[in-house]
């Protein structure tokens, strides 16, 4: 949110691995009626001097990010219990909450800390989780959001995603000399990094399924390459660099492979399969038209993509083994693109044109049927978060290119926001270990 | 902080100069790119004009082609066949590429903001193979021309309103790359 423009230039010259400068920051722009009231309660500190870290605030702004929830304001805790056997359910009865967090936080002999939760409901007292986890100090904010997921799944019946990171393309400068930047966060914004820079585009981000690596093109040897790079040690693979485009990367499920467009010498845009420890590439469509934006559909035997074949773009689904016809799914409009399978495989979403605007649209596989769930005028790139609960995209906000998110029932509604510059292309990471 | 402002102005400037609008620095290895960047910075790409070589017939040139040539076509949303009006157009810049078999030039296909980005990198990829084999059939040699599609990653000119987007959906043909 404070993109500092000066810091921003340095990161860009000095190149990989520079902690980003900037902080984003999420504002819900519309949350669920039905919202569940919460209150965390901070943790309990066992240990000498000033506690080291707030566990319950990250919670409370996880949960209340989320949308889903509603945390109790902290100054309106009466009362501060510390452990599932201290809470007076009469009391939180009356202050309308549903469920009490508490917990405490003990330095161990070690040098690590315990971080010991426990979630009551105030409807029947009963005590739904209760957990101790040992955590080293560096990695405390990280096992809060764990907390925000527990707490989110027994609550809703979903993973939480609050552990995971994104990743996104930065564009600074005018468009007569822009800058790009491949950054990884954390899934609230924090925590950035670099991954890489150029002067010349960068596209397409795609983690691997392991959350290690990220695939993406880069134009910065003068043609569009694509290029997996290890984010632990920075290493970056160019594993195709064709004659015409190369473009649109996305792992197979077990991230052995990569799918991706490729328009060869001749410039038609076709689909390909690329196995990336032999470099074998695999044809997977062969039509005149453009076929593009592949993406694995979760049991890795089909891909969804785009093509113009029937004259605007539209998606479709072709399975991987040679000699598949490929099947038109989308047909409500005249444009529909960019297609991402949601985990459990039953939902796509789509790029779509919606009276004039370019809006991110929800597909039901199995029965059909579009529904719209963003609102801005140019949405773009959106892309599941591992529960399948969220949507992130790319929305047009006075301007500039900034994040956003939305529930994929369309309910939950955030902007993420960048003090300058603008923010791309972000793709969720899967869940990490 | 202090750079940007700095920056700014000297595009400004050099815009105002008519100065070409890029000065498409196509760095060999992805280390010289952080030094040629900066070299664009400060508006060295004036640099790259004129190199030396003997044009034929292009004396007056200020972009390595044909003098005179405008080096831009213009292209219809979701749309790569080129206008009519542009025939003589690409004919003047086939037929110097015919005459000067040395000379190469880089097809740069482009699209506005509207749509998804993978999708607009192959429409402009498309843009750009309907100019190289228009170029092709009338006479420029396979080997003269390199193809690349920037999509709407590189647009012309900033704002999202139709006399921006008609700017941004273009063909640029780059002489010396």
């Amino acid at each position: 949110m404070k993109f500092r423009n000066a810091l921003v230039l340095i990161a860009i010259l000095a190149w990989p691995f520079e902690p980003a400068s900037a902080q984003l920051t999420v504002q819900i722009l519309k949350g669920m009626a039905e919202s569940v009231p919460i209150a965390i309660v901070p943790l309990a500190w066992d240990g000498t001097g000033a506690a080291p870290y707030d566990v319950a605030a990250t919670v409370q702004a996880d949960l209340e990010r989320s949308g889903r929830f509603r945390p109790l304001p902290r100054a309106q805790l009466v009362e501060q219990p510390h452990a599932a056997s201290e809470v007076d359910t009469a009391d939180w009865r009356m202050l309308k909450v549903d469920y009490v967090l508490v917990g405490k936080l003990s330095s161990l002999p070690d040098g690590r800390f315990e971080v010991r939760y426990e979630l009551v409901s105030v409807a029947n007292g009963e005590r739904l989780l209760g957990t101790a986890v040992p955590v080293d100090p560096k990695a405390l904010k990280r096992a809060s959001h764990r907390v925000s997921d527990a707490v989110y799944e027994k609550i809703l019946g979903v993973r939480g995603a609050f552990a995971t990171r994104i990743a996104y393309v930065a564009v600074d400068g005018p468009v007569t000399k822009r800058s790009y930047r491949l950054v990884v966060s954390d899934a609230d914004g924090d925590n950035e990094r670099v991954v890489f820079g150029s002067p010349d585009p960068i596209m397409s981000p795609a983690w691997s399924p392991d959350g290690r690596s990220i695939a993406y093109v880069s134009f910065h040897s003068g043609l569009a390459a694509i290029y997996v790079q290890t984010l632990s040690t920075g290493a970056q693979v160019q594993v195709s660099a064709r004659a015409g485009i190369n473009g649109a990367p996305s792992y197979s499920p077990d991230g052995s492979q990569l799918a991706l467009a490729l328009s060869r010498r001749d410039g038609n845009v076709d689909v390909y399969v690329l196995t990336l420890a032999t470099q074998d590439l695999k044809r997977i469509t062969d039509d005149p038209a453009i076929d593009t934006e592949p993406s694995w559909a979760p049991d890795g035997r089909s891909l969804y993509f785009t093509s113009d074949r029937a004259g605007g773009p539209q998606v479709y689904n072709v399975g991987v083994e040679p000699g598949a016809r490929p099947r038109r799914i989308t047909f409500d409009g005249s444009y529909n693109a960019r297609p991402r399978v949601s985990p459990d495989g039953r939902q796509l979403a789509v790029v779509t044109q919606d009276r004039g605007a370019f809006r991110i649209g929800s597909v039901d596989i199995q029965r059909g049927g579009l529904q719209v769930l963003s609102a801005g005028q140019l949405d773009e790139s959106p892309s599941f978060a591992p529960n399948g609960a969220d949507i992130l995209y790319t929305s047009r906000v006075g301007g500039r290119d900034t994040l956003a998110i939305v529930s994929s029932d369309g309910r939950v509604q955030q902007q993420i926001a960048a003090g300058s510059g603008e923010l791309r292309e972000a793709a969720w990471s899967p869940f990490l270990n | 902080m202090r750079l940007l402002p700095v920056l700014l102005i000297v595009c400004a400037t050099l815009a105002l100069a008519g100065c070409p609008k890029k000065p498409t620095t196509v760095p060999e290895t992805s280390g010289s790119t952080a030094t040629e960047g900066s070299g664009a910075n400060t508006g060295q790409g004036e640099g790259q004009i004129g190199q030396g070589r003997d044009l034929p017939g292009a004396s007056g040139s200020v972009n390595g082609g044909p003098a005179g040539a405008a080096t831009v076509i213009y292209f219809d949303f979701d749309r790569s066949d080129i206008r009519p009006e542009y025939a003589s157009l690409i004919n003047t810049h086939a037929k110097f590429l015919a005459s000067s078999s040395g000379i190469k030039i880089r097809v740069e296909g482009h699209t506005d903001e509207r749509g998804s980005r993978e999708y607009n990198i192959a429409l402009a990829e498309r843009r750009a193979q309907a100019v190289r084999q228009a170029l092709m059939l009338q006479g420029a040699g396979d080997a003269q021309l390199t193809t690349v599609s920037y999509g709407e990653e590189r647009p012309a000119v900033a704002g999202s309103d139709e006399s921006a987007y008609e700017k941004n959906r273009r063909v640029e043909l780059v002489y010396g790359r």
